[in-house]
């Protein structure tokens, strides 16, 4: 296909190919970010499922926080099928979870904070917090128990929109990516009609002369993919270095893990496989129409 | 080898280029087609050629209709069939080694083999030292006998020429017919397409001669003895 470090097509001398590493590298520099916006997404949303799942807060109100009532709630949760563990949470603990939301000033101003029990929940057990909550009122008034699912699911379902939001988003890029090839492609083979003409007088398969856009189409995705893939990794370093600097209490960690990092390469691998195919497909339909 | 049965051709909607050709052409054997400009030749060696699909009518070629031939078994038909085009179209990026080199590496052979070979066809036609120069800088002949070079290399089995000598002087016209000769000799089947009238008095090779679309096939004279 090659001879002197040719292809039979020359490639080089096609306008229309120019453009087409800048669209990949702009497609693969966006598809990137999107898909690593994706990845945190997707990490903050397991981290919070992780965390809260399986836990529920038992709270008691300030005033009738007292030792018996911890006493009494405590051997009611223990003795409730599923509790695996509880735990008192200290004044002070409680106090610092408000102090991102209300100030330090407020918060040691005396404000009368509920009591907390920590309440672990055993993997696979169900508890239905309504009634447990009820037999715990019964026991000392105003006790409540909040399980985190109303505000948990609606922050998972904010996340995941999110997710499938960024993969719509790829998937939109990845189309105009092929448009593009489509068109460089069509370009490509009215310039070069008269050679691929006299290939396919001398026998050639649509197969060789698909292979000969195929390559070019991969030269070019690759140079693109590469320049767009470097762009996105300096840009997601840049957010991850000032990602530090910031209470990370409000924003999920703007950082990926290696593995992630590796997944990454799928955008730019992605972009030149998606450019081989198209061109050796578009190739391959044009030339169906030869006699 | 070749055979056409009331072949009809024409473009789109347009009137009918060719009517009614029937011909064969027995291996090894040596035609010139001829006929005044606009008789159809260049649409008839396309159709040889596999170009162009008849409009009606059959063509058999290497014992096979191409009408039921399958799409991908065409390109195997074609390696076996060389063309001279009027134009040369020899790849203008390419040296002259390379356009020689170009069926065989269609045809998947192995560059040192590729490479020798040409070589070799190119020092035969005369342009041993003119190896690596682009079809830009040599002259119409060199061009021409390159395009002849890159029609045999694949040694095929039938030749077609369509204006082979149209663009050079007598005396190189005259040293292409005797390659074109000595290839015959060696047993490939040739047809040029020509105008030159004198050339076919001269070689005295049977004549498919075009009028308006329609052919017949004719014997020239002999050439007159010396």
């Amino acid at each position: 296909m090659k001879f002197g470090g040719r292809t039979d097509l020359p490639f080089e001398r096609d306008q229309s190919t120019r453009f087409l590493p800048w669209i990949v590298a702009l497609m693969v520099f966006l598809g990137a970010l999107m898909f690593a916006g994706a990845l945190v997404v997707s990490d903050t949303i397991d981290s919070w499922d992780s965390t809260l799942t399986g836990r529920m807060t038992v709270q008691i109100p300030h005033d009738a926080a007292t030792d018996d009532a911890f006493g009494a709630l405590t051997a009611m949760l223990n003795a409730t099928p599923g509790v695996r563990d509880t735990r008192r949470v200290p004044d002070a603990e409680a106090q610092s979870l408000l102090v991102p939301w209300l100030g330090e000033e407020v918060v040691n101003s005396g404000l009368p904070i509920p009591a907390l029990i920590d309440v672990e929940i055993a993997a696979g057990a169900r508890i239905d917090p309504e009634l447990l909550a009820a037999r715990l009122s019964g026991a000392v008034p105003g006790t409540t128990v909040d399980d985190h699912r109303a505000w948990l699911s609606a922050l998972i379902n904010l996340g995941r929109t999110i997710e499938i939001l960024a993969f719509v988003i790829l998937g939109l890029i990845a189309a105009a990516a092929v448009v593009a090839v489509v068109f460089t492609t069509r370009s490509g083979l009215a310039v070069h009609a008269a050679i691929i003409e006299l290939l396919h007088q001398m026998g050639a398969h649509d197969r060789y002369i698909a292979g000969q856009f195929q390559l070019q189409a991969m030269m070019l995705a690759a140079r693109g993919g590469l320049a767009g893939a470097l762009a996105a990794g300096v840009v997601l370093l840049v957010f991850a270095w000032v990602g530090q600097g910031i209470d990370a209490a409000f924003l999920p960690p703007v950082t990926l893990s290696a593995a992630e990092w590796l997944a990454l390469l799928v955008v730019p691998l992605g972009a030149v496989a998606i450019a081989m195919l198209t061109a050796r497909l578009t190739v391959l339909r044009a030339l169906a129409r030869m006699p | 080898m070749l055979r056409f049965e009331n072949v009809g051709m024409r473009y789109g909607i347009g009137p009918e280029i060719l009517r009614d050709i029937s011909f064969s052409l027995a291996p090894g054997s040596f035609h010139f087609l001829t006929g005044s400009s606009g008789a159809g030749k260049t649409t008839l060696l396309k159709l040889m050629y596999l170009a162009l699909r008849p409009t009606r009518g059959l063509v058999h070629l290497f014992d096979k209709d191409i009408s039921v031939t399958p799409r991908e078994e065409l390109p195997g038909l074609r390696r076996r069939v060389g063309v001279v085009f009027q134009d040369f179209r020899l790849i203008d990026h390419m040296t002259a080694v390379e356009n020689v080199a170009l069926p065989l590496r269609v045809n998947g052979s192995r560059h040192a083999e590729i490479d020798s070979h040409v070589r070799e066809l190119l020092s035969w036609v005369g342009l041993g030292e003119r190896l690596d120069a682009r079809p830009s800088t040599l002259s119409g002949g060199q061009q021409q006998r390159v395009a002849i070079a890159r029609a045999v290399i694949n040694r095929p089995r039938l030749l077609l020429a369509d204006e082979p000598t149209g663009n050079v002087d007598d005396r190189i016209a005259m040293r292409l017919m005797h390659l074109f000769e000595e290839l015959n000799k060696a047993g490939t089947t040739i047809v040029i397409a020509t105008h030159n009238s004198q050339l076919v008095e001269e070689f005295g090779h049977p004549i498919l001669q075009l009028d308006d679309g329609e052919l017949t096939v004719r014997h020239a004279r002999k050439p007159s003895p010396a």
